[in-house]
């Protein structure tokens, strides 16, 4: 596929596949393809850095697009995608922001997977005036302490994510805990938000150990030993990917997991449970995607059509992707022209439906109420997956208005 | 106690993954004189071809064992590949030369195993008859933990033998000491180079093969491990494989204690302590003093002329379009351009250093990084103007630079550019986890020009008035009485410090002053973005201006200017037209490598004096 999108233009979508789609409820019945000159949305990840979120990722941006096309486009306008690789550098993410803007003459901004190239984008939207729809980026300071009125982000944040755990660890009869995260901001504020709001629900846990190896670098068989000598009554883990393939195989072998319970960050996504197969890890609480259980008409008319298009099953990326474009499709809709000032009061308390439910992206700190699924892990064919899960909406795990107003700069 | 014990065993097993890996990288240095990055591919393939051979062939022994060995022996076999087409073409180039070639490998192999093996993580099979776990102290530990320990020593014996019983290994040792009597003796050198060549490359896929049941295979199993094995090869002693072995187990232990005292060390350990032991010993643990250099005279660098009035025309030419033109340009073009002004000097400056010098540095995005974060933290935290933090900013890594260069000028070669890479490196630690001061890895945010500064073609003009004086000003002054001084010292430290030249200090302030040039394109680098992060001194920032001086030539003043321009403005073309920009761009420097072995301007000027007839 070429970078800028344009093997879309012969995409058309059938009639009965946009109705079966997810975005049927937007689809008017009857009207053909989109007239008129493209709506043009830049979009920057770090494809080349982190393809295996990235790639499921760019396949649900690219259905949903073709969805939004297929059923009319934008008032007749067509959207359309201008991609670029940042290769993992906020330096280059800002480069590319400046390029999609002046040169390409994007409408918006959108993307994003790593927290740095998040906050590099929204500071440059912050100062070029132009509207950041963030789709990936975890870390609380993208809408909290470096929140500004350009950036909006779609996924739940580390707060939330940290908080949803929380709820589950604090039914635990466990009082002494270990945590192992990588060392890098989202590792950290994790652990700190855990530690923050565990010890509010349970006053009287201890944290006797913690364990930061280095992103994509842990040494698992000394962290594990570490984790274990500390003799914790539970663990807290954040880390994902390779890190975690390691660190699980390593604690299986062990011993470190049993009569101990986990609690784990985004270890039910598809992304990180898929590779480690029969060996995933069971009876984890955790949040995560249970993609082939969730029978929503939403979800069932997205999985269907995303298996249809791909040949392939959706993963949290795809998801968080095609959300991403769903949502800027309902703003666009909403907005009375393609100013930025419009679009951003536009995405001000924008309602749309995602693939989860209703989403709202709140007005006070521009955060939306995407939620996650939490659960725990299991094994079932030889694979992992989740069991006794729920929806827990986002909305819910958000701190009280003036909390938020404190910790986000107000103009 | 018995949680020690496990943890030293946890230790062992690590160091002798390492070792696997560092060995085959030191026998290649210690012959070719290659500083081979490509070194992490032949990992990273050996733990894919691994993954390909253990699940296709049937479960058993059998199949698990030979999968392994046969995975070692094709990355051997693409080892040679790439030292039959590539690597054997420029041995004749100047030094680290190849290192580009590597790199080009590097980016190649990345794109191609994504194409092979997809995104996902890769999880191979468990050794079969290792599976589960012995109890040892009453502690449990996996059985294919206490294999690899034995791995390394029993690979350590049986190289040491194929060294000392063998003709080969004596040929290889010889080589390692003096090549040229070696090809003088009448050894086929091609041969001995190819067969080394495919031993390292089978030692690094062996390596990589044998973390399968260990770890998952990934895209990022290359990177992760390069520097790590270059951090034991250096502290053990280039070429010396009882040192590579020493060293690994020395860093696989203290990793192993010190996350029990600090767990948040394990970013910047590895890098403290080869510091530590090149200050204290400049040839690594094990290794060597190199003799005096054979000859004197006759390893001296083409000598450095006036530009001739043509070139003069030319950089006329381009200095009046860049001044020029640039109002007719938009505002994306315009920051392009300002991002290349920046990385001319950026590169001008680590010539300084690498050309008239005569030292290699692996760590120069240091200075750089620190001249963006003296800019920004001047902004931040005193509310500076841009015109203060600019000005700020190169002197206080003008500070770092003699700090730092103090201890990095004392050694020599490899082994001064790894002392660069490990102050690079602890430098970038402390930014990445100083979040109090420095934000972390999320960086500062806001540093943006002041209002008068702020459309982009006065900030592009800024930009190039600050980066032509600077990098005229380091033209200047290797004309200059200490250019003479410093050009020197490198054709030959007795003979100029016998006329009363001071090497070292010599070489001191040309590292101090090449850390302050960059310091000044870090502090624009910092406005240009207006946000900084730790990326801006990590190591492939360091690897691009390498790229940059050697692409366009070490032995020319032009050299950096065009390595420069070409290798930004194609990494920035190429990102724009494809997904596989590294496959495109790893072939496009590979080919401008085996075109022009003297870089582009080298290979300009050669084609000017061979038309002049004056060569």
């Amino acid at each position: 596929m070429d970078a800028t999108g344009g093997d879309m233009t012969g995409w058309v979508i059938g009639r009965r596949q946009a109705l079966a789609g997810a975005a049927a409820a937007l689809a008017a019945p009857g009207i053909g393809q989109a007239q008129g000159e493209p709506i043009r949305i830049g979009e920057i990840n770090s494809y080349t850095a982190q393809p295996a979120f990235l790639l499921p990722y760019r396949n649900g941006w690219t259905l949903a697009a073709e969805q939004v096309n297929a059923a009319g486009g934008i008032n007749g306008r067509r959207i359309e995608t201008i991609h670029r690789d940042d290769a993992g550098k906020p330096e280059d993410a800002v480069r590319l922001a400046g390029e999609l803007a002046n040169a390409e003459k994007v409408a918006l901004l959108s993307g994003g997977f790593l927290s740095n190239v998040g906050l590099a984008i929204a500071d440059y939207a912050n100062q070029n005036r132009k509207l950041y729809v963030a789709s990936e980026p975890l870390t609380d300071a993208l809408v909290w302490s470096r929140g500004n009125r350009y950036t909006f982000r779609l996924r739940a944040s580390t707060y939330m994510q940290s908080a949803m755990l929380v709820e589950e660890a604090a039914k635990l009869p466990a009082r002494r805990w270990a945590t192992v995260a990588p060392n890098y901001e989202y590792g950290q504020s994790a652990v700190r938000w855990f530690k923050e709001l565990l010890t509010r629900a349970k006053p009287d846990v201890t944290f006797v150990a913690e364990q930061f190896p280095a992103l994509g670098r842990i040494d698992a068989g000394a962290t594990v030993q570490a984790l274990a000598a500390a003799n914790p009554e539970a663990i807290f883990n954040v880390t994902f990917g390779a890190d975690l393939t390691n660190f699980v195989r390593q604690g299986l072998t062990r011993g470190l997991f049993e009569r101990r319970r986990v609690v784990s960050l985004l270890t039910g996504e598809p992304e990180y449970l898929d590779p480690l197969q029969d060996e995933a890890p069971e009876n984890w609480i955790v949040t995560g995607y249970p993609w082939e259980q969730i029978n929503t008409p939403e979800h069932t008319a997205f999985r269907d059509a995303y298996r249809r298009r791909w040949n392939d099953y959706p993963r949290l990326g795809s998801v968080v992707g095609y959300d991403t474009v769903i949502a800027i499709a309902a703003m666009l809709r909403k907005s009375p022209s393609l100013d930025t000032e419009a679009m951003v009061d536009a995405m001000q308390g924008l309602q749309f439906g995602s693939v989860f439910g209703p989403v709202e992206f709140r007005g006070i700190d521009h955060q939306s109420t995407m939620g996650a699924y939490v659960g725990r892990t299991v094994l079932r064919n030889g694979k992992g997956t989740m069991a006794d899960w729920r929806y827990a909406d986002g909305k819910n795990y958000l701190p009280p208005d003036d909390v938020v107003r404190a910790l986000r700069p107000q103009t | 106690m018995e949680n020690l014990v496990l943890q030293a065993l946890s230790g062992l097993a690590s160091a002798s993954s390492l070792f696997l890996v560092a060995s085959g990288l030191t026998v290649i240095f210690g012959v070719t004189r290659i500083v081979n990055f490509a070194h992490g591919s032949f990992y990273m393939l050996g733990a894919y071809l691994a993954w390909t051979f253990v699940t296709t062939l049937p479960r058993g022994h059998l199949g698990f064992w030979g999968g392994v060995l046969a995975a070692a022996l094709l990355t051997g076999m693409i080892g040679v590949l790439v030292e039959v087409l590539i690597l054997r073409r420029i041995y004749r180039a100047p030094e680290l030369f190849q290192l580009l070639a590597t790199f080009g490998v590097v980016l190649v192999v990345q794109d191609l195993a994504l194409l092979t093996w997809g995104a996902q993580d890769l999880l191979g099979p468990r050794a079969p008859g290792l599976r589960g776990g012995t109890e040892i102290l009453g502690l449990r530990f996996p059985d294919y933990e206490l294999f690899l320990i034995a791995v390394g020593p029993v690979v350590l014996g049986l190289l040491l033998l194929l060294f000392h019983r063998t003709r080969w290994g004596t040929l290889v040792r010889a080589a390692t000491q003096d090549r040229e009597m070696v090809g003088a003796l009448g050894v086929n050198q091609r041969w001995l180079f190819t067969s080394v060549f495919f031993l390292g490359a089978c030692l690094a896929g062996l390596g990589g093969a044998l973390q399968l049941p260990r770890e998952s295979v990934n895209l990022h199993m290359d990177l992760a491990i390069i520097t790590e094995a270059f951090v034991v090869v250096v502290v053990g002693g280039l070429g010396s494989l009882a040192g590579a072995a020493l060293a690994a187990l020395l860093i696989g232990e203290l990793h192993a204690f010190g996350i029990l005292v600090l767990p948040k060390i394990t970013l910047v350990l590895v890098f403290l302590v080869m510091a530590l032991v090149l200050v204290v010993r400049p040839h690594g643990l094990l290794g060597r003093a190199p003799g005096p250099p054979v000859g004197g005279a006759n390893t001296a660098e083409p000598v450095i002329r006036p530009a001739p009035p043509a070139l003069r025309w030319l950089g006329f030419v381009a200095l009046a379009a860049a001044v020029a033109l640039p109002p007719f340009f938009g505002d994306y073009a315009l920051s392009v351009l300002t991002e290349i002004a920046i990385f001319v000097l950026f590169a001008a400056s680590l010539h300084l250093i690498m050309g008239p010098g005569g030292m290699a540095s692996f760590g120069h995005a240091a200075y750089f990084g620190l001249g963006a974060y003296g800019a920004a933290l001047a902004a931040k935290w005193l509310a500076a103007p841009m015109e203060v933090g600019l000005l700020l900013a190169p002197f206080a890594v003008g500070v770092f630079g003699l700090l730092f260069g103090w201890f990095c000028v004392r050694l020599s070669g490899v082994y001064a550019a790894m002392l660069t890479l490990a102050f690079a490196q602890i430098a970038w630690s402390i930014a990445f986890q100083w979040v109090e001061v420095t934000g972390g890895d999320n960086g500062i945010l806001g540093v943006w020009p002041d209002a008068w500064a702020s459309s982009k073609l006065v900030f592009y003009y800024l930009t190039l008035a600050l980066c032509l004086a600077a990098t005229l000003l380091l033209r200047r002054i290797v004309h200059a009485p200490f250019g003479y001084a410093l050009r020197a010292q490198r054709d030959s430290a007795l003979r100029s410090e016998a006329i009363g030249i001071d090497a070292f200090r010599t070489r001191w302030l040309a590292f101090a002053l090449a850390a302050v040039m960059a310091g000044i394109a870090g502090g624009l680098f910092a406005y240009a973005k207006g946000s900084v992060f730790p990326t801006f001194m990590g190591i492939p920032r360091s690897v691009d201006a390498l790229i940059m001086v050697l692409l366009g030539g070490v032995q020319t003043l032009s050299g950096p200017i065009i390595g420069a321009l070409a290798y930004t403005g194609l990494q920035e073309q190429l990102v724009r037209l494809t997904d596989y920009w590294r496959l495109v761009l790893g072939l496009s420097i590979i080919a401008l490598v085996l075109f022009f072995p003297q870089g582009l301007a080298g290979a300009a000027r050669s084609a000017w004096e061979a038309r002049r007839g004056d060569a």
